[in-house]
């Protein structure tokens, strides 16, 4: 049994899951509207919280933030329900396919086998969209691949109850109501706002803008604290998490960007198309830090890519954000 | 970045394109799929060797006599004695104590097959180390087995 469910590969899941969804309804939803819309754009730089010993950074909201927000603020009805019972959320899962509704869940990245090794951490934000059936076989729609995978009964079920931080517990949505209208451009703006708060006006230190600010510091003193080694360490952490599989390159910037120049185009905003282009332009000097970080791995740092200079990038990038989210919310 | 920019480098996942947003030449954004891109590689590759050192490592005191095979299979699935409490249903101290030799060795075919389970390896591997590391990684376009 198979769900007519037209498959988009996209950069990152969560947007690639929501967009293919929606559109399975008959909304006109690309990945990086529903990315804009559900205010994805985020920054932090989280100390505390350790991923491979590690300190976090992340470039993107909390996992389910997008899709709730962008269900919310397109009016569409979405239903969303964990479990406690293995077999229970498979029951469930079973049912809604059978009733022909493809199915979003969020699962780890461990455990589906056929992601490449090299992609295989621990990591519980992993979203898909299950589309059929076959015996124990199930048809998903994985936004990251670029065709639909099968995966076995036993591993799906492993990958939906994977444990640790943000322990996905079986998670799974699906569609129930899609309005007659939508408004696009009050949604739009709503998610354009919402992302010029949270990167301007967070009240603590490590979030939005003051967190890349933070970041730049940080940079700038792990060769005194850490040594060479470990700083390699701390600088490769932050790298990867800004370029690995999902982001679309450049920590999100560049899908944001994609967005901003639709959104330009429905709110009739020339303005925002600069934006966008200012925005591209940002995306560049992260993936030139990206670069340096990377050399200063290898150990082949030229001059120009020395622990101050990477922090001065971003610096940069922190100011000519700040000054995009302050035209942001005058526009929105 | 101009999709004329995308880079095409091949990394550790292979054959596997992903996506990257990038501008094309009527100046619109598009979806391009890409290899991958060496600086990114640099950083996955430097967080698997992490993992591939301390596995030498690992191996290195258990053939001591020191730690048991437990802990290096823990370590070749990432995993820490809190994550792998959770999986097999095991307090985490009584994990850290079947990490060493000596208790390992005593451990009943129940708990043992517990354990196996939760990393998702067979029984009777766990017991031993296998001679050379399963972690590999594809660095051709194409499907290695094809």
């Amino acid at each position: 049994m198979e769900i007519p469910f037209e498959h988009r590969q996209s950069a990152h899941c969560e947007t690639g899951v929501a967009a293919n969804l929606l559109s399975h309804y008959g909304l006109d939803v690309n990945e990086a509207m529903a990315f804009g819309i559900g205010s994805g754009l985020f920054f932090g730089y989280l100390p505390f919280i350790r991923l491979n010993h590690l300190p976090l950074t992340t470039y993107r909201i909390t996992t389910g933030g997008i899709l709730k927000r962008l269900t919310k603020r397109l009016g569409v009805t979405l239903r969303m329900t964990c479990f406690r019972n293995p077999r229970k959320a498979m029951d469930e899962l079973d049912r809604k396919l059978a009733e022909g509704v493809p199915v979003g869940c969020q699962t780890g990245g461990y455990w589906l086998p056929y992601f490449p090794q090299a992609y295989r951490f621990h990591f519980n934000m992993h979203n898909l969209v299950v589309i059929g059936r076959e015996g124990d076989d199930y048809l998903i729609s994985d936004p990251i691949f670029e065709t639909p995978v099968v995966c076995h009964r036993r591993d799906l079920l492993k990958a939906r109850f994977a444990k640790g931080a943000l322990a996905p517990k079986g998670k799974m949505y699906f569609v129930e109501g899609v309005p007659a209208a939508t408004d696009f451009p009050r949604a739009i703006k709503r998610g354009m706002r919402e992302v010029g708060r949270t990167m301007l006006k967070a009240p603590v230190s490590l979030i939005g803008v003051k967190g890349i600010r933070k970041l730049a510091r940080q940079v700038e003193l792990w060769p005194q604290k850490f040594g060479p080694e470990k700083s390699r360490l701390y600088l490769g952490q932050v790298i990867r998490m800004q370029e690995e599989i999902g982001t679309g390159g450049a920590g999100f910037r560049f899908i944001y960007a994609a967005f901003l120049q639709q959104a330009a185009e429905v709110l009739a905003l020339p303005r925002v198309r600069e934006l966008s282009a200012e925005m591209t332009a940002i995306g560049d000097r992260w993936r030139q830090f990206a670069v340096s970080g990377a050399r200063q791995c290898k150990g082949r740092a030229r001059p120009e890519d020395s622990y101050d200079a990477m922090a001065a990038t971003v610096r940069e990038c922190a100011d000519r954000e700040a000054a995009l989210y302050h035209e942001l919310l005058s526009l929105a | 970045m101009h999709k004329e920019n995308v880079p095409q480098d091949v990394g550790l996942a292979g054959p596997l394109r992903e996506v990257v947003y990038a501008v094309g030449e009527d100046g619109r954004y598009e979806a391009v799929p890409s290899y991958g891109w060496d600086p990114k590689t640099v950083a996955l590759r430097q967080a698997w060797e992490l993992i591939l050192k301390e596995l030498e490592t690992i191996k290195a005191r258990v053939a001591a006599g020191e730690l048991s095979p437990l802990a290096w299979h823990m370590t070749r699935h990432q995993m820490q004695p809190p994550l792998l409490a959770k999986y097999a249903r095991i307090n985490r101290w009584r994990i850290r104590r079947h990490m060493k030799a000596g208790p390992f060795r005593r451990l009943k075919p129940e708990l043992l097959a517990r354990y196996a389970e939760a990393l998702g390896i067979p029984a009777e591997d766990l017991k031993r180390i296998p001679d050379t590391t399963d972690l590999e990684f594809s660095t051709n376009r194409t499907h290695e087995s094809e």
